[in-house]
């Protein structure tokens, strides 16, 4: 492979606190140098970054792919050309498919699916539970040696106390995370919309917000208990992100992360019976929201995933109540948190660290940074140019997105994958 | 010197020449059993009443063979055919034992405590022949001789007891032992199998075979129960062979000369694999059980010529 040279970019590199003026150096799918006045190789390709920023790829640690069983809804492949579009470089898959996660040989297949696109890492979550029944432990040893990133019964809560207490003991033994969907299922059951006069009006079943702060505290007991590593996902209450900081303080195992519609939308998105605004948990009060975007700043929220499901026309064209919930989320990942920095909320590079290094670090895994020596996994964004999100012009196959007609400022120019340009 | 013992109810709280002795005793049975000329007078006119609450063939044919070797009369009573079924409490049956004059009796209950409890209310010596998740005082007795016979003793000796200590009494009665008679104890088994505080016992946990066999001298593997899966604890059987069964790869990381023991009955392919289970260089399972016999002869003779049973 020749040698490629990105010039006139700003690096941003939240890993090591870089953010200079200067050029990237690729060769042989690796980040050979970065700096400023690299010189040009001979045969290097050079590219003209515009001024434009140049970070790491991004690091989606919630995406659900569609394989196996959904591949109506998505596909690696497909999941892979909206996730290049969205700059995003590596995924964590969710387990709860059909068949779920839980044998060895399916976690190699969805690495293998993931290699086979060339431009999407794709890292499986292995199901906690066989079938993600919530019944019996998988084999969470044998998962973690197959690859398995972390342990998840996906959009599926861990209700049981006990089963909870058992994963987080077994799972220290193999340093393995458990990813909860924080939401206490007797309380969620039925629900399809937060609790409170919205619902009250649209006369739909509600889900109390305290759903998800109880479990939240519950499971800071098991970890400090057991001594586990707990992360939870999709948080989007400020009382639960208040417990979360506290266990945080008092140095617990204790992880968290948010999807953009959680600090970007409230409950009256669902207004007019949108139902690609339909999501679990659902969308809550503006309080919970505007706590949802202080514990980006403050560290609070370790990550920011995309919480991409896809639905096709017959999972949301029902009646509200009826409608599947999730939302596709991949391609506008980076300009939602974008708005964030925009608002004057959030520094930029608060902002892709949320989308980068720190996911990575959730995860345990290498990428997510610009160092010299690593794979040239490499996302390009104008952080100033607009674009409108439409359902139906989105790339990848799902379109059920709850940011449909909204215009974005930040716009993906370039991805690379390894060193090959697989977006721009 | 320590006080004579009416009863054998738990290693806990024995001192070290209490169970020298019963071991230096057991010693001259091994002998005498191989020669088939044992004292059979030695318990004439004495009566064992084997109880066992539980199932257990090795355990209870072990002390009915240690009893009839020392001519005792020996008597089993099964729960299947007791008016324990018939809803006798545990009390009453006492009573009915202490009217029989039984001297020697060898329990075996579901719950921790119970011989404790009949010890407290029949005339006899109450041998724990296992209770609940408590203790098994003969099954460590003769697990150290065994490592006595084939180390040469149990001082400065690294003992790594692997698998379900949770649920062992087995693992219980041998850490009290092991940690009285100056052996180093380790515990080894998945966070789900090893109980809260075990450090607090004197003991090493480690939940990675290989770290936790490194070095050491005896591998004491326990048996794992199906129960274990169908209650969660542990995933499958081959997930747990993969990573807490006993094979040629993780007794490697062991001293060279290292035991292999198992106090059985062995569930071969999930905690032990049979290439190591039949080692005649490393598995010392076999003499294990002979040793068992022996053991429970010395327990037998002591405690009826104890001057606490006089």
């Amino acid at each position: 492979m020749t040698a490629t040279l990105i010039q006139n970019v700003r690096l941003l590199d939240p890993a090591t606190g870089l953010d200079q003026p200067g050029e990237l150096l690729v060769r042989e799918g690796r980040i050979a140098d970065l700096g400023t006045g690299l010189g040009r190789p001979d045969g290097a390709d050079t590219i003209d970054g515009g001024g434009a920023i140049l970070c790491p790829g991004l690091v989606d640690m919630r995406v659900e792919v569609g394989e196996p069983g959904g591949e109506f809804r998505e596909t690696v492949a497909s999941a892979a050309v909206a996730a290049a579009a969205g700059g995003i470089t590596t995924v964590a898959a969710l387990p709860d498919s059909k068949p779920a996660i839980d044998d060895p040989a399916l976690v190699r297949l969805l690495r293998a699916r993931g290699e086979e696109t060339g431009s999407l890492t794709v890292l499986p979550y292995g199901a906690l539970t066989k079938g993600c029944r919530g019944e019996d432990l998988a084999e969470i040893g044998l998962l973690r040696e197959a690859g398995a990133v972390a342990f998840t019964d996906g959009a599926r809560a861990i209700g049981s106390a006990r089963l909870m207490r058992l994963a987080l003991t077994y799972a220290r033994r193999f340093e393995a995370k458990i990813v909860q969907h924080p939401e206490e299922p007797t309380l969620a059951e039925g629900g399809a919309a937060t609790e409170g006069e919205l619902a009250t009006r649209l006369g739909l079943p509600g889900i109390p917000p305290e759903a998800e702060a109880i479990l939240v505290a519950r499971d800071i007991a098991l970890a400090r208990m057991t001594g586990g590593a707990v992360h939870f996902a999709h948080v989007s209450t400020a009382s639960a992100l208040a417990l979360i900081r506290h266990a945080k303080e008092e140095g617990l195992f204790v992880t968290c992360d948010t999807a953009p519609p959680y600090f970007d939308l409230n409950e009256t998105a669902i207004g007019d019976w949108r139902t690609f605004a339909k999501l679990s948990p659902p969308l809550r009060a503006d309080a919970d929201r505007q706590a949802v975007a202080a514990a980006l700043l403050d560290g609070t929220i370790d990550a920011v995933a995309s919480d991409h499901q896809p639905r096709d026309a017959d999972d949301k064209r029902l009646p509200f109540a009826q409608a599947a919930t999730g939302g596709a989320g991949l391609a506008t990942l980076l300009g939602v948190t974008l708005a964030q920095v925009h608002g004057g909320a959030l520094p930029v590079i608060r902002a892709i660290e949320l989308l980068t290094a720190a996911p990575a670090r959730v995860l345990g895994i290498g990428a997510g940074t610009l160092a010299k020596g690593a794979a040239a996994d490499l996302c390009l964004f104008d952080p100033e140019r607009v674009w409108q999100v439409v359902s139906g012009n989105l790339p990848g196959r799902a379109q059920n997105t709850p940011f449909d007609g909204r215009a974005l400022e930040g716009k993906v120019m370039g991805t690379w994958k390894a060193g090959r340009r697989v977006f721009g | 010197m320590a006080p004579p013992q009416k009863h054998l109810l738990a290693i806990e709280g024995m001192y070290p020449p209490q169970i020298a002795a019963y071991l230096d005793l057991a010693e001259s049975f091994v002998l005498l059993n191989r020669t088939g000329k044992t004292p059979r007078d030695r318990l004439r006119g004495r009566t064992l009443i084997n109880m066992f609450f539980e199932d257990s063939t090795r355990t209870r044919v072990s002390f009915e063979l240690a009893g009839k070797r020392l001519g005792a009369d020996v008597i089993n009573m099964s729960v299947a055919t007791s008016s324990v079924n018939k809803g006798e409490t545990l009390l009453d049956t006492a009573a009915t034992l202490n009217a029989m004059n039984c001297d020697l009796l060898v329990i075996r209950h579901a719950s921790s405590g119970a011989p404790a409890l009949l010890a407290q209310k029949v005339e006899a010596a109450v041998i724990n022949a296992g209770d609940g998740t408590h203790e098994h005082p003969t099954q460590a007795l003769l697990d150290a001789l065994t490592i006595r016979r084939r180390l040469g003793g149990l001082q400065g000796l690294t003992v790594a007891i692997c698998g379900d200590v949770l649920h062992s009494r087995v693992a219980r009665s041998n850490i009290f032992l092991l940690s009285a008679m100056g052996s180093r104890v380790r515990v080894v088994g998945p966070p789900t199998l090893i109980p809260p505080a075990a450090e607090r016992l004197g003991v090493e946990v480690f939940h990675d075979m290989a770290a936790g066999l490194d070095g050491v001298d005896v591998v004491m593997m326990l048996r794992l129960q199906q129960e274990r899966m169908t209650r969660g604890l542990v995933p499958s059987a081959r997930e747990y062979f993969r990573f807490y069964g006993l094979d040629e790869a993780k007794l490697a990381h062991a001293a060279p000369h290292a035991l292999v023991m198992h106090p059985g009955p062995m569930n071969r392919g999930v905690e032990i694999a049979s290439t190591v289970a039949d080692d005649p260089l490393r598995s010392v399972i076999r003499e294990q059980v002979e040793m068992g016999v022996a053991v429970r002869m010395a327990v037998l003779d002591l405690l009826s010529t104890s001057g606490a049973n006089q």
